[in-house]
């Protein structure tokens, strides 16, 4: 896809499986990750998505899309999808529409991540 | 230049751009940039042009997504900066317009849940600027303004 400034690296650990998101996650690269991200998640069968937002730049609310459009596909998968470390501007976003109430978030160290 | 009146006094236009993009949606973070940047000379917190980001970046993807759904038209872009700091932001199409824009302006509306929309563009708007005007005209087009104070005081 031309002109993506959102990127992703992957880790599998036991049972699940985090993605660490890098850049800014609007529209656009909504459109352009969630495929690649859709056919990770079907492949690896992970019980838990890690979402990890630490470097994520920007995001508006085709990221809260995003993220929701995940937690479905866990859901109907019969797993989980956990938010890890969504910075405050995030936060805001994902309170706006009371997403708190229905995803988890979690902080982790950075030292945990590779 | 324009001048527009609050509080009995008089607020001065003193710079002005204008953009106008294809509705590509690779042009959402060339927009928000551009219009952050120029806003940038009111010298606001980095918290302040984040929000002023974030609301262009909402209105312009509403007219990728939905203005110009099936196909490719002109996005306008128009921001104001006037002497008391305010910045306005006008974000206009020729779309198809909204039938029902107070209706449209609600938490969590979207007309396209198979996209993964979220239906919050409008709620960002709101919440990240001091005041949204929304006018739009079924088969016409649509025009967001945008405005927000930044400068420090």
């Amino acid at each position: 896809m031309k002109g993506r400034t959102c990127f992703y690296d992957v880790e599998s650990l036991d049972g699940a499986m985090r993605i660490c998101l890098k850049g800014e996650m609007d529209h656009h690269n909504a459109v352009g990750v969630r495929g690649e991200i859709d056919e990770l998640i079907y492949r690896e069968r992970p019980k838990k998505l890690l979402l990890n937002m630490s470097e994520i730049g920007f995001m508006d609310s085709s990221g809260l899309g995003f993220i929701m459009g995940r937690y479905a596909l866990m859901e109907k998968l019969g797993g989980t999808l956990i938010l890890e470390n969504p910075n405050e501007r995030i936060v805001k976003i994902f309170e706006l529409a009371g997403l708190q109430r229905i995803v988890k978030v979690e902080n982790v160290k950075e030292e945990k991540i590779k | 230049m324009t001048e527009n009146r609050r509080n009995n006094k008089k607020s001065v236009c003193v710079n002005e751009m204008s953009l106008r993009l294809p509705s590509l949606s690779v042009n959402e973070g060339m927009a928000r940039a551009a219009v952050a940047a120029f806003c940038a000379q009111l010298d606001p917190t980095a918290s302040q042009l984040a929000d002023v980001k974030c609301a262009v970046s909402e209105a312009v993807t509403n007219c990728t997504v939905h203005a110009y759904k099936d196909a490719v038209g002109i996005i306008y872009i128009t921001v104001k900066l006037f002497d008391d700091g305010e910045a306005r932001i006008i974000i206009r199409d020729k779309g198809c317009g909204i039938e029902n824009v107070s209706v449209a302006r609600q938490p969590l509306y979207t007309t396209d849940a198979e996209g993964e929309r979220s239906g919050m563009g409008f709620t960002v708007m709101e919440s990240f600027c001091d005041k949204v005007k929304v006018v739009s005209r079924w088969g016409k087009g649509t025009t967001v303004t945008l405005c927000k104070r930044l400068k420090r005081r």
